[in-house]
């Protein structure tokens, strides 16, 4: 342990050096506007800026690119707090509240919450790496394809048996979901799939970004216009140093437990292969609802609901680097990006890496220390300016937002042809909104599809076809059973609710 | 509200059943030593989409869910009004797209809405319609490098003057 910290202190100061300190601060700063701009995220981010980090020492390079990985997953959670549109695929969880809170002229509370919430998950996270990579990355291992299919299908059911929404209608909202997430190749066969009237756009698929977009930059835009006769109420939101402290105080008094499970589960989800920061996030905001004494506060504005996916989505991005250091595997597309970058400095990921070059290694997570922490300073110093900016009149807000999410639309992908289909799905949303649709399911479901459809068709595959397989494993198992208990609940609650009736009626 | 609930319900129950023939373009069985057949997936979760429009239905029936016991209409004139004002103004904007550029685009947009919609003053208007194209035009253009956009062909000179400027 003595000479883990022994090290630790060694990358600490590497990271404090004046230049790596310098990287880390504008590395945060342009990773948190990065993370805030719809269609953009930590992945392009690191993929744009890769080349410009040749010019500096490895150590430094990663530092810099670390530094834009946290900055963006702080970013992420302010268009989806102040907008309502999700800056990154991480950051969906984080709208179904931190909106309603901004709505209600809290959205100072859902930012300070965002950005606590952040840093302890990220603390939380670089604790557990510092003690525990080398093991965790074997535990990481043991994850086949059935195990996380039963991990998706554990996260869908906390929607289904929680949700308190209309049942059908969730279901029906997470099917279609994941049907939009079929659309394109059939990864296995590699044929043409659902390719809507011969249209080539849809071959590249449906990236779930043009679904958020227009589910929440567009469908819900015109339906809070169309159900408040066009006087917003957000803009009362106001700002002051001793509003910050005691917005801190609540956020954390009614966020412990979300920030809790975020940070634990997020760190967790992040280090499997293949799953990454936004399963995670999504896992632990229904894990916080599940838990929390009135799950039907989710979803109107609890500060839970804010902290749960933040605290997560920042444990996960540290948790996703521990496989790719540890093992060479990268656990999300960012981290994929930033293996290559170490492939290209003549670095070798795997178990020896820890060895073999541990002021590189060192230097990264003492870095991830640091990072934290400006994150979370440059993040509360913005915060004035993004609630600022909800106080413009709504009539300025609400060009601004279809602006954003037209050009964050194309910047996804670049093809107009996604930017036509999420004026579709915006103008779809906006109806089945009015009905009472739950569409946070099927937002929800475009971002899992791609994982949840190959793992239980190789999970298949291993089984010749028994389903079996997702019971009798001894990790799998458990998780299968406590999704079907989950999805079976309304219909118990349903039950045990007539049953209770009419024992009331009985006569004694 | 209520006859929207029911007509919405046999929309997205036809949706499914497309969805269904649509998704039997590859295999939806059990292939031996290939494992689920491409269209498997799509196909059964089309039938569980169609499964729940019948529940839907029968909600609708037994007037259980607030649509169905609504007695309000679906969209009543603001609403309307509304859709057609801010929607049609957003498909004027991405139609505007591949003729006067993102930017161009975005510049006409924000001038109709703030001007026309949100009745602001043209000074305001004006400093914000240019304002954010050139901010979206740095920001995208010369720090991320993606390309938006550039409309046709005679709009060309202008972009590359602009050009210069990052270059």
């Amino acid at each position: 342990m003595m000479e883990i910290l022994g090290l630790l202190n060694d990358g600490l100061w590497l990271s404090l050096q004046p230049t790596n300190l310098l990287l880390i601060i504008v590395g945060v700063t342009l990773g948190l506007f990065i993370g805030a701009m719809p269609g953009l995220g930590s992945v392009n981010g690191v993929a744009i800026l890769l080349p410009i980090t040749f010019l500096v020492p490895p150590a430094s390079a990663i530092i810099f690119l670390a530094a834009i990985y946290y900055g963006a997953m702080y970013g992420g959670a302010i268009s989806s707090i102040t907008l309502g549109i999700p800056g990154a695929s991480t950051a969906v969880a984080t709208t179904f509240d931190g909106r309603p809170l901004a709505l209600k002229g809290r959205a100072s509370l859902a930012l300070i919450t965002a950005a606590i919430a952040s840093f302890i998950g990220g603390t939380v996270s670089n604790v557990l790496f510092t003690a525990f990579a080398p093991p965790l990355a074997t535990v990481a291992l043991s994850f086949g394809n059935p195990e996380i299919f039963a991990l998706m299908l554990l996260a869908f059911a906390t929607f289904v048996g929680l949700g308190g929404d209309d049942i059908p209608k969730t279901v029906f909202s997470i099917c279609i979901g994941l049907v939009f997430a079929a659309v394109g190749y059939d990864e296995i066969s590699g044929a043409p799939r659902l390719v809507f009237f011969d249209i080539s756009g849809f071959l590249h698929g449906v990236n779930f970004l043009v679904l958020a977009i227009g589910v929440y930059g567009i469908g819900e835009m015109l339906w809070t216009i169309d159900s408040t006769r066009g006087k917003i109420t957000s803009t009362d939101a106001k700002m002051s140093v001793k509003g910050i402290v005691s917005d801190a105080k609540e956020g954390m008094r009614r966020g412990w437990k979300g920030t809790a499970i975020g940070s634990f589960l997020g760190f967790f989800v992040g280090i499997l292969p293949a799953a990454g920061a936004t399963p995670g996030s999504l896992m632990s905001y229904g894990v916080a609802k599940m838990i929390a004494r009135n799950p039907k506060e989710f979803g109107q504005g609890h500060p839970g609901g804010v902290a749960a996916p933040e605290a997560a989505n920042n444990s996960a991005s540290t948790g996703a680097m521990l496989p790719m250091l540890t093992l060479g595997i990268p656990g999300s597309p960012t981290t994929a990006i930033l293996l290559g970058g170490m492939v290209i400095w003549g670095l070798t990921p795997g178990p020896r890496l820890f060895t073999d070059q541990s002021e590189f290694v060192w230097g990264l997570i003492g870095s991830f220390y640091v990072s934290n922490f400006f994150a979370l300073v440059i993040n509360v110093a913005f915060i004035p300016l993004f609630i600022w900016m909800l106080r413009m009149p709504f009539t300025i807000l609400a060009p601004m937002i279809f602006v954003l999410s037209v050009v964050g639309g194309y910047a996804a992908t670049q093809d107009m042809h996604d930017v036509w289909l999420m004026l579709g799905f915006g103008l779809g949303a906006f109806f089945l909104r009015k009905l009472d649709y739950p569409l946070a399911p099927a937002v929800l479901a475009i971002v899992l599809g791609p994982i949840a459809e190959p793992t239980l068709r190789q999970s298949l595959l291993l089984s010749s076809g028994d389903p079996s397989i997702f019971f009798t494993r001894a990790i799998a198992g458990p998780i299968t059973v406590i999704a079907i208990i989950l999805i079976l609940l309304p219909l118990f609650k349903k039950i045990w609710t007539k049953v209770k009736s009419a024992k009331a009626e009985t006569p004694a | 509200m209520r006859r929207a609930e029911i007509v919405t319900a046999g929309v997205l129950a036809l949706m499914s059943i497309y969805l269904m023939w649509k998704s039997t373009e590859l295999n939806v069985g059990y292939i031996t030593g290939e494992g689920p057949g491409g269209g498997a997936w799509p196909f059964w979760l089309s039938g569980i989409m169609l499964v729940c429009t019948g529940f839907i239905a029968f909600n609708w029936y037994r007037q259980t869910s607030p649509p169905s016991q609504s007695t309000e209409p679906f969209l009543d004139g603001y609403g309307k009004k509304m859709l057609l004002l801010v929607g049609g103004g957003i498909f004027g904007f991405i139609a505007l797209v591949n003729i006067i550029s993102m930017y161009g685009a975005m510049f006409v947009f924000l001038i109709y809405y703030l001007r026309f919609l949100g009745r602001h003053t043209w000074v305001l208007t004006m400093t914000i319609a240019t304002l954010v194209p050139i901010t979206f035009f740095f920001f995208f253009e010369a720090l991320m490098r993606i390309t938006l956009p550039k409309g046709m062909k005679f709009l060309e000179p202008f972009f590359n003057y602009l050009n210069t400027i990052i270059y």
